[in-house]
């Protein structure tokens, strides 16, 4: 009972979210309501008793990603609306409706076949963490290591993109104020 | 009763959604936003299979999407920067430097 009113309250809020981030002009709303909608779909998490992964959505997600959004966006213009020039507005609706449709029953397909069986079946009495941690540092250890050789990569080439022309702004800067001196 | 069939629906809706935002917008901010839902309702689909088969695999799956798109937001964000840096725009049309 319980399971099915939250399953519902978190969809219509999830896709609410999401529409607005879909729909909004403004980039500082869509990015309020993508945080949220993170948030909400933390809340799928825990009611499908993943409550690791929740937590890692919500750290991970609104904490990391949004954050990182927010940083991004000091470097650009967020006060000003969003300029969408849509070429062919048809196209786009149909092509996405279609995909859709193509995904839906690419989901539905495992239901019609009842011949699948679990190859990391649940153990009694062991919690949703511990499993986690036994089946990551056992069958997937070599993906979670390349994650973080990944993760590393990303994060240095992450810095340098980022960094590379701040000291030229900087001396830009200074020109224009020894100019500004050389004027007086 | 929510069975597996009201997941994987949801799970179409919101990747209906991150599709129309991905060829509705031409800000390139806006299209990453728009990939991290896409990113997001797969995830949900993963860890509802996961739970009705008592499969564990899909979580993992889960697990290692979010790690790929935190690492994609860290360099996609780079890129964007020095973008706008070069040419005071995000716009997806400023991309178009050879005139087609």
């Amino acid at each position: 009972m319980y399971e099915t009113v939250a399953f519902y309250i978190f969809s219509i809020l999830t896709l609410g979210m999401f529409g607005i981030v879909v729909m909004s002009k403004n980039a500082l709303y869509a990015m309020s309501a993508l945080a949220g909608g993170m948030i909400f779909i933390s809340g799928f998490f825990f009611i499908l008793d993943a409550e690791f992964l929740g937590v890692v959505q919500i750290v991970v997600y609104s904490g990391a990603i949004m954050a990182l959004y927010a940083f991004g966006m000091m470097f650009f213009d967020t006060t000003r609306d969003v300029s969408e020039k849509m070429r062919s507005k048809k196209i786009a609706y149909t092509l996405s409706i279609l995909s859709a449709i193509l995904i839906v029953a690419i989901l539905c397909i495992p239901l019609v076949s009842e011949s699948i069986e679990a190859s990391y079946p649940a153990i009694e009495n062991v919690g949703n963490i511990q499993m986690v941690g036994l089946i990551l540092f056992t069958k997937y250890l070599v993906p979670f290591e390349l994650a973080a050789i990944m993760l590393l990569v990303a994060m240095i080439s992450g810095i340098v993109l980022a960094s590379k022309k701040m000291d030229e702004h900087l001396a830009i800067e200074e020109d224009e104020c020894e100019m500004l001196k050389e004027g007086k | 009763m929510i069975t597996l069939t009201h997941y994987l629906i949801l799970t179409g809706l919101l990747f209906a959604i991150g599709l129309v935002g991905v060829m509705r917008r031409t800000n390139l901010l806006m299209l990453f936003f728009s990939t991290e839902i896409l990113l997001n309702a797969v995830n949900i689909g993963f860890v509802a299979v996961s739970k009705y088969y008592g499969d564990f695999t899909g979580q993992m799956f889960a697990f290692f999407i979010i790690a790929v798109a935190a690492s994609e937001v860290a360099v996609g964000l780079g890129l964007l920067i020095l973008w706008y840096k070069r040419n005071g725009s995000v716009d997806l049309n400023s991309l178009q430097m050879m005139k087609g």
